[in-house]
């Protein structure tokens, strides 16, 4: 095999452009530009942790299956620990949201960066709002009820049934969380090739 | 070639200055365990809402009247699901915005003919009602306005309806089958053999509750616990919970446009909140490529607070 | 089992809620204090001092 076949590989020539784009150094860096010093930085990778709080505990729900938690005590504080770190983890991505916004840190290259954290923002709203509709509770009953008039307005209804139990906790638990950590790997993937927003340049100064 | 003018809010500087150690691993570690221990004390201290399930039986035995006219909305077709439209029925054309008939398009997938899944099919799985039997036999070969005769004969004096010694109570002449009807509809309901009735169309398992949950919302019963609970359309109860829980207050934006007019009064208002938000998002989305609206951090300033430092620095 | 009995919510929140309205607006003071701490964490993000200035200053 000569070694001009090797290069015209796909699987080669895949390799050489990811290491190109994402060097270890990059997508594990161990510095940072002195400008990156302020708290509103630790939101992003707050978010992070919240979500995988938000998977483990919803793992854990799931061993057992989506009614447990209303008869068993272990599976109510593994359910408000779920509600709690969704909570939080909405708390901090509307926090890096703004944050982000106030720095333009699309600039540079990164609106593809900007936009997966839109779209991710989007899903990760989806995927709440399935939760909300998957408790079989008095919440999921109402809130389905009430939900259905929007999403049937637009015709998406006919197919994306809320008041299908059974399809909104399939929709909950494997195709919007799959859609929000691929989004998210996307994303932090787009930040560590990019690397972080400079600032403005001050021309008063 | 020529050099493309900078644009401040869409290109960056490149950085020429410093770098500092940045321990990624440590951070992420340092993080999980923070919101860890967050979302514990949070877990611990409030704990999580699970207001228990309401079933057809609860209703009917709670509200019995309210139970048997719903049924009756069912049969005589007044209900909300009865003339909903699509994706349920072709009752009416269902909302639009402007001329995108968006939902009658979809047309009807999850098909309810509200009088038969709601009163006569689950009475049809009654047995041993040989009364009952006759009157749905009656109400089989009946014209549609023999039927529509009984009917508003009893939907007439049904606003009159009592409940007594654990009967629903009309006082209706020649209304056919139609109070047997809505008497042993009433019945099962109160027996719990309704809600199975319900659910079972597609055999023995089932996780699509469809049917028994459109029946439900056309209630008034589920409506005032929802009001109680301050969950209402008009209450901003899309983002509210049970109790006194932070509900999905990230649907703020979307629940703010029910309130105002025109869309708390349009007859086509989720369309057009749908819509209004799809653009919301779709702005929010585009926002490096617009502009304008990219040049509002350059002109907010507060950057200028998250990198103070750097700034004395190159003062 | 009896460790996750004694875990049962120290402050239950299942009392019904209170709100605040004014105007069209109706909010649950749940979500009203979610807003704020929202709106308080983003400033205080933005105004507090960050640790680690000076070592970043020697590494330079």
């Amino acid at each position: 095999m000569s070694i001009s076949e090797i290069d015209r590989q796909w699987t080669t020539r895949i390799r050489r452009r990811v290491e190109g784009k994402l060097p270890p150094e990059k997508l594990l860096p161990d510095t940072q530009p002195v400008y990156v010093s302020s708290w509103i930085y630790v939101f992003g990778v707050a978010t992070l942790s919240a979500l995988g709080i938000v998977i483990a505990t919803g793992c854990i729900l799931a061993i057992r299956g989506p009614q447990w938690w209303h008869g068993s005590p272990y599976g109510h504080f593994i359910n408000s620990l779920h509600l709690w770190s969704v909570e939080i983890f909405f708390f901090t991505m509307v926090v890096h949201l703004w944050g982000k916004f106030a720095m333009a840190a699309w600039r540079g290259g990164r609106a593809l960066t900007w936009m997966t954290g839109v779209v991710t923002f989007l899903a990760s709203i989806a995927t709440a709002f399935t939760g909300y509709v998957s408790q079989t509770n008095f919440d999921s009953q109402w809130i389905s009820t009430q939900a259905k008039d929007g999403i049937n307005a637009t015709g998406a209804g006919s197919i994306f049934n809320v008041l299908n139990t059974g399809q909104m906790l399939m929709w909950h638990i494997v195709l919007l969380p799959l859609a929000a950590v691929v989004l998210t790997a996307l994303h932090v993937i787009l930040v560590r090739i990019k690397g972080v927003v400079p600032p403005f340049e001050e021309v008063t100064e | 070639m020529s050099k493309k003018p900078f644009r401040p809010d869409v290109d960056a500087p490149e950085w020429k200055g410093g770098y500092g150690p940045y321990d990624i691993i440590k951070e992420g570690a340092i993080a999980v365990l923070v919101i860890l221990v967050i979302t514990m004390l949070l877990a611990v201290v409030f704990g999580s809402p699970d207001e228990k399930q309401i079933t057809v039986k609860n209703w009917s035995n709670a509200d019995p009247i309210d139970f048997a006219t719903t049924a009756l909305s069912e049969l005589n077709g007044t209900s909300t699901s009865a003339q909903y439209g699509a994706p349920y029925n072709t009752a009416s054309s269902g909302q639009a915005i402007g001329p995108l008939s968006l939902a009658k398009w979809a047309g009807v997938r999850i098909p309810i003919n509200a009088a038969s899944d709601f009163v006569i099919s689950p009475l049809k799985s009654l047995p041993d009602k040989p009364v009952l039997r006759t009157d749905l036999k009656m109400w089989a070969s009946a014209s549609t306005s023999t039927r529509n005769g009984w009917l508003e004969s009893y939907t007439k004096a049904s606003s009159n309806m009592k409940f007594v010694n654990g009967q629903v109570v009309v006082n209706a002449t020649s209304a056919g089958p139609v109070p047997t009807i809505i008497e042993d509809l009433t019945q099962m309901a109160r027996s719990g053999a309704l809600d199975q009735a319900l659910v079972t169309g597609n055999g023995f398992y089932t996780t699509d509750f469809t049917k028994p949950l459109l029946f439900l919302a056309d209630s008034g019963y589920m409506a005032n616990l929802a009001d109680a609970q301050h969950l209402t359309g008009d209450q901003w109860g899309m983002m509210n919970e049970t109790g006194s829980y932070p509900g999905q207050a990230w649907l703020w934006l979307y629940t703010f446009w029910y309130q105002i007019p025109p869309f708390n009064s349009s007859g086509n208002g989720d369309a057009l909140v749908w819509a209004l938000m799809m653009v919301m998002s779709a702005l929010l989305l585009f926002l490096p490529f617009i502009p304008g609206l990219r040049s509002i951090p350059r002109k907010l300033k507060l950057y200028r607070l998250v990198w103070r430092e750097h700034y004395q620095d190159t003062k | 089992m009896a460790f996750f009995l004694s875990l049962a919510a120290l402050i239950p929140l299942d009392n019904p809620g209170h709100y605040i309205h004014w105007h069209f607006l109706d909010l649950s003071v749940a979500n009203l204090i979610v807003v704020i701490l929202m709106v308080c964490t983003f400033i205080a993000a933005l105004l507090l001092p960050f640790p680690g200035r000076s070592r970043r200053k020697e590494n330079r």
